[in-house]
């Protein structure tokens, strides 16, 4: 078993272990941070798979986080007062048709914006994310139908068939799952020759052309199934709060979902669970001490781009084992 | 006569003021190695890049398997066939050689890439990939990470990826380039065998590599084919010898 594996499981076992312990403690509140992990880690798995394994820079994976938020908030929204959505369908509070919604509508939102952002690159892709992140910030202000800056309260959490996702642990247990999908999925790829030919052409995209592979395709795909994930992940953090607002677009969201990467590892399969892990720690133990916490985590920040580029995973680790 | 594999027609390329390459014309043979030599800044490798596809001539055409390749980019003239190897390697370097080796057996096998099966357990890749780097000599280093090889080893593994693409044609930047005398010799054998499978548009500083391999040779002065014939006749020609050849004495 390598390092990285050790350290895997044990951010595995803690991620389990700590809410169990929770739930039978009677801490809901601690079982609801867990949650947030699980969600916020979810999002980072996506925008990971842009960065860690694309090279795509993106300063605005909020846009994907904000459109699966409120492809909930709309649904459910519509659903809670018994209206059709846009006058053609009826809305809905069932989990599964809400994530089915938020990717679908998410990886829409992907492809649009890669297909003009991937003609840019380094410092423009940057900026050219954070655009298209903005001008749906300012979208969703701006929509007063679904809230405006006001955002929209959903009464109720969405069903899920069989469980009561009202009950903490059960709603974890959901995310978790999901979460453990992704983590899977991104492990898968990045195996595959899909990944293998989308890590080369971050490094070469010379060679990646030579050997008759396009890579501007590699990396469209990738960005779409990145804001993908990362659009599952809004609608759950929207089922979280019961509530949505257009701070889910905003560019400290996007900031954020980035400092999970950057934290835990860029690259690194469990980075973002690590990452997101510390950020909630930080959070909820800083926060407590001060109201300026972010002070602190930027601090950290600084240290792990200074001194541990490797982020979490990285320095404990040691530098990644090539595979076979 | 048979027709060329690969036809270069009267290419013009200009950078503003500079003629990178005045009506050069080349072409590849079944079965041949054709050298293109010249010294430093003669326009080689802009010509390689333009016969790559990855620069567009100003003017001329540019004929592979019969077919007007000109408007085609890099990637199109790879799938038709044309292996290329670079002058600077350009590998990836985080990978293993073996990542490296197959990443050319999957593009060449064309068609989707997989988004679940693992790569390297795929076996027809795999294989296509082993072979490549047994041919090259670099069996025993498949899971070294490619940063850590020597300079000549990359060399090695750019050819081996050529060779896993099963080309039609070899287009070859510099492959000696830094390699030492034994791992020069041996790639000398392994390109001499390799004509046979697909010609060879070699690029090459080595001139005993070249005059040992070659059937034919351009010499290519300012961005000027002044000429093309064999080993003998290129020796022999005076323009060459105070061109080129001379300089070296």
């Amino acid at each position: 078993m390598t390092r990285e594996t050790i350290i895997n499981t044990a951010l595995v076992i803690g991620l389990l272990m700590v809410p169990l312990w929770a739930w039978v403690a009677d801490e809901p509140f601690i079982i609801t941070l867990s949650t947030k992990v699980a969600i916020l880690a979810l999002a980072g798995v996506g925008l990971n798979i842009a960065i860690g394994m694309g090279g795509m820079i993106s300063f605005g994976h909020a846009a994907f986080f904000g459109v699966g938020g409120y492809a909930m908030g709309i649904l459910a929204s519509h659903a809670q007062s018994y209206t059709p959505v846009f006058g053609l369908f009826e809305g809905s509070n069932s989990m599964p048709v809400i994530w089915l919604a938020a990717l679908a509508a998410s990886g829409m939102a992907a492809l649009g914006i890669g297909a003009l952002s991937l003609r840019t690159s380094g410092a423009y892709f940057i900026m050219i994310t954070l655009a298209f992140g903005q001008m749906l910030f300012y979208f969703a202000i701006s929509w007063p139908a679904y809230g405006g800056e006001d955002g929209l309260s959903i009464y109720m959490r969405n069903g899920f068939p069989g469980l009561n996702t009202l009950v903490p642990i059960q709603f974890f247990a959901i995310t978790c799952a999901l979460l453990a999908g992704a983590l899977l999925f991104a492990a898968r790829l990045a195996k595959s020759p899909f990944g293998l030919a989308l890590n080369a052409a971050r490094q070469t995209a010379e060679r990646v052309e030579t050997v008759g592979i396009y890579p501007l395709k590699l990396r469209l795909s990738a960005f779409v199934i990145s804001g993908m994930i990362t659009g599952l992940a809004g609608a759950l953090f929207a089922d979280l709060n019961r509530f949505v607002s257009p701070t889910m677009f905003s560019w400290q969201t996007s900031g954020e979902i980035m400092v999970f990467v950057i934290l835990g590892g860029v690259g690194r399969l469990f980075g973002p669970v690590a990452g997101a892990a510390l950020f909630i720690m930080l959070e909820h133990v800083l926060g407590g001490l001060s109201e300026f916490w972010h002070i602190y985590l930027g601090l950290i920040l600084l240290c792990v781009v200074l001194f541990a580029r490797g982020g979490i995973i990285g320095t404990l680790a040691g530098r990644g084992v090539a595979h076979d | 006569m048979t027709n060329p594999v690969l036809s270069v027609q009267k290419i013009n390329k200009n950078f503003g003021a500079l003629q990178a390459c005045k009506n050069v014309s080349l072409d590849l043979r079944p079965g041949e190695i054709h050298a293109l030599i010249g010294p430093n800044g003669a326009g080689k490798s802009t010509l390689i890049r333009q016969i790559a596809g990855s620069l567009r001539p100003d003017s001329g055409l540019i004929r592979f398997l019969g077919k007007d390749v000109t408007p085609f980019g890099t990637v199109a003239r790879a799938r038709m066939g044309l292996g290329r190897t670079f002058q600077i390697s350009s590998l990836a370097m985080e990978d293993t050689v073996l990542q490296n080796a197959v990443l050319g057996a999957i593009g060449a096998a064309g068609g989707r890439l997989g988004l679940f099966k693992s790569a390297l357990k795929d076996t027809a890749s795999r294989n296509v990939a082993l072979e490549a780097l047994t041919r090259v000599g670099l069996q025993d280093h498949m899971a070294t990470v490619t940063a850590e090889l020597s300079h000549g080893q990359r060399r090695q593994l750019e050819v081996a990826i050529a060779l896993t693409l099963k080309p039609k044609a070899f287009i070859m930047d510099e492959p000696m380039a830094g390699l030492g005398a034994g791992g020069s010799k041996r790639l000398t054998g392994l390109l001499d065998g390799l004509r046979t499978q697909a010609p060879i548009l070699l690029v090459e500083h080595d001139m005993d590599a070249v005059f040992a391999l070659a059937n034919r040779i351009s010499v290519l002065v300012y961005g000027e084919i002044i000429a093309t014939g064999t080993g003998e006749e290129i020796r022999a020609d005076p323009q060459v010898r105070s061109a080129y050849l001379g300089e070296e004495e």
